[in-house]
């Protein structure tokens, strides 16, 4: 397997290489967000500047390059996650609003007064409130799968909590706050002996290591553009095409429609039946030219990179005096969540800020998982394959250097 | 001192350091000097919540002025928000209601500010301008 040429691979990231209050840019905050190679920069420009168009409708020549761009980015999605058929896949804003598609269309459908939706401890706010939502709408209960101190799931209550009322399974594939990898090969399998459907929220999963949605056998698989060094405001939504056709619409409006009176109206087939509107198309173009990247370098080098990283990381962290990991599962994501001593997570991320080093400090929209932790919230550095071992040094030393002034 | 004295003061002190680190360390001394709140105010009304760190805020009005106490659970929005309450605490209801908070950007720490900062600060200065314009109207109005 190739190593990664890291200084080689930097160079495609302009951001990495700017200055933040003087001091070059530590930036490990990618749980966030990831920074976007100058391929992706390029391709949007390239768009805007050579054929922007609407999609869809139009005969004239711009219009179809437009329509040919958009379609292959959505190809080349569907080859990505490994999909049977590109109508599979929906272009939708983000791994939100696939959920909340998902949940609204699937929920309007098949919840009824006493069922219930399963969920675990561990998911992120954008994986409760939908569910929430649809379930105060139809009289449905909301469910969560427990997980232990260390940020596991408690798997041996599943079998005891997919009971007959669970009409779907919604479950984060990694956690965001704890980093957590979660066996969700062994949960789709539970759920689907008792043919409940399955949704995996992949957001914190696509950009990490390979994903095939056909071998996962996933029901539908949600994820963001942005966390997968593409643009903001694109996401995906894949779903099984025998849900996607059985499925009502999600939002009504132009290009999800085959016919329209005002006495009625015949929606279109998929995809396009849940892609109300005009698209995101640069945001799809940029993701698709994201995915090419990607796919260049190899999830698979990716994934050992990042690992090196985060276990670099660890080592090097647990030096410092009064730390404490929260989230400690042996499989884990490059995510490291942490606390100094009582040092409020604001007050050490600012300080960290200071010194050019971007980390995420909160509840990171998990506020279940810390109540479940008794804290206001963590310090979360979170890795990408262009970080380096030099800027976990500076982290360290970057801590190291705010514990002293917090701690007077 | 008027409010703009206190301000020119806080900017005279802060004109020492020139590093990001050293600023911090003054503003987490400042800290020191709030006057706090009393545990039994550290109630639901008292607390500005914001997205990442607290603040309990508690007015008072004595002989014509308020006067504030307040804590927080995060040390430098502790410091932050022993300046405002220093340069704002002890002042005329209508002296606060038009105060301009200038020596915040002067000092550089206009971020925390800005509406996108989670540290509950815009929010617990809103608030203060809030407790200041009830005591000016109820003044007018003749209570007490």
């Amino acid at each position: 397997m190739a190593r990664l040429d890291t200084d080689r691979i930097r160079k495609d990231f302009p951001i990495l290489s700017t200055t933040i209050y003087g001091k070059p840019l530590v930036y490990l905050d990618n749980a966030a967000t990831t920074q976007k190679p100058v391929q992706v920069l390029d391709m949007l420009e390239q768009y805007y500047r050579e054929y922007n168009s609407n999609v869809h409708r139009g005969v004239h020549l711009l219009s179809q390059q437009a329509t040919a761009a958009y379609e292959q980015a959505r190809k080349k999605v569907a080859a990505f996650i490994g999909a049977a058929e590109s109508d599979e896949v929906i272009f939708t804003k983000g791994t939100t609003d696939g959920i909340n598609l998902v949940a609204s269309s699937y929920g309007r459908k098949y919840l009824q007064p006493g069922d219930s939706v399963l969920i675990s401890a561990m998911e992120h706010h954008s994986n409760i409130v939908p569910w929430q939502m649809i379930c105060e709408e139809r009289g449905a209960v909301l469910k969560v799968i427990p997980m232990d101190k260390n940020g596991v799931l408690k798997l041996d209550e599943l079998p005891g909590l997919l009971d007959e009322k669970v009409k779907i399974v919604s479950l984060t594939y990694v956690s965001n706050s704890l980093g957590t990898v979660n066996p969700v090969h062994e949960v789709i399998s539970q759920a689907h002996a008792k043919n409940i459907p399955v949704l995996l929220d992949a957001a914190q999963a696509v950009q990490h290591f390979p994903i095939d949605v056909q071998e996962l056998d996933v029901d539908f698989l949600v994820f963001s553009g942005h966390k997968l060094y593409g643009p903001t405001g694109i996401g995906v939504l894949y779903g099984k095409s025998v849900w996607l056709n059985d499925l009502p619409p999600y939002q009504g409006g132009g290009d999800m429609i085959k016919t329209v009176t005002f006495a009625k109206t015949v929606y279109n087939v998929l995809p396009y039946k849940f892609e109300a509107g005009t698209p995101d198309i640069s945001g799809a173009v940029g993701l698709g030219k994201a995915i090419d990247y990607i796919t260049e370098l190899g999830l698979d080098t990716i994934r050992e990179q990042e690992d090196m990283l985060v276990q670099y990381a660890l080592t090097e962290m647990a030096a410092i005096p009064g730390i404490r990991f929260i989230g400690q599962a042996e499989k884990r994501s490059s995510v490291v969540s942490f606390l100094i001593n009582d040092i409020h997570p604001y007050d050490l991320g600012e300080l960290l800020d200071k010194q050019g080093i971007a980390i995420r400090t909160g509840h990171h929209c998990t506020e279940p998982v810390m109540d479940y932790f008794g804290i206001p919230g963590t310090c979360r550095a979170s890795f990408a394959f262009y970080n380096t071992t030099e800027e976990i040094d500076l982290l360290v030393a970057g801590i190291k250097r705010a514990a002293a002034i917090l701690q007077g | 001192m008027t409010i703009n004295e206190k301000q020119d003061e806080l900017i005279e002190d802060f004109e020492l350091f020139s590093d990001w680190m050293d600023k911090y360390e003054n503003i987490i001394e400042m800290g020191k000097d709030l006057p706090l709140i009393d545990e039994k105010y550290k109630v639901p009304e008292n607390l500005i919540k914001g997205c990442q760190s607290n603040v309990w805020l508690q007015p008072e009005f004595r002989d014509g002025s308020v006067w504030f106490t307040a804590d927080s659970d995060a040390i430098i929005t502790k410091g932050l928000i022993s300046m405002m309450v220093g340069v704002l605490s002890g002042h005329t209801p209508e002296e606060i209601v038009a105060a301009d908070l200038y020596f915040i950007p002067a000092i550089g720490l206009q971020n925390h500010l800005s509406p996108n900062r989670s540290n509950g600060l815009l929010a617990m200065l809103k608030q203060i301008k809030l407790y200041a314009l009830a005591y000016q109207s109820a003044a007018k109005q003749g209570h007490k």
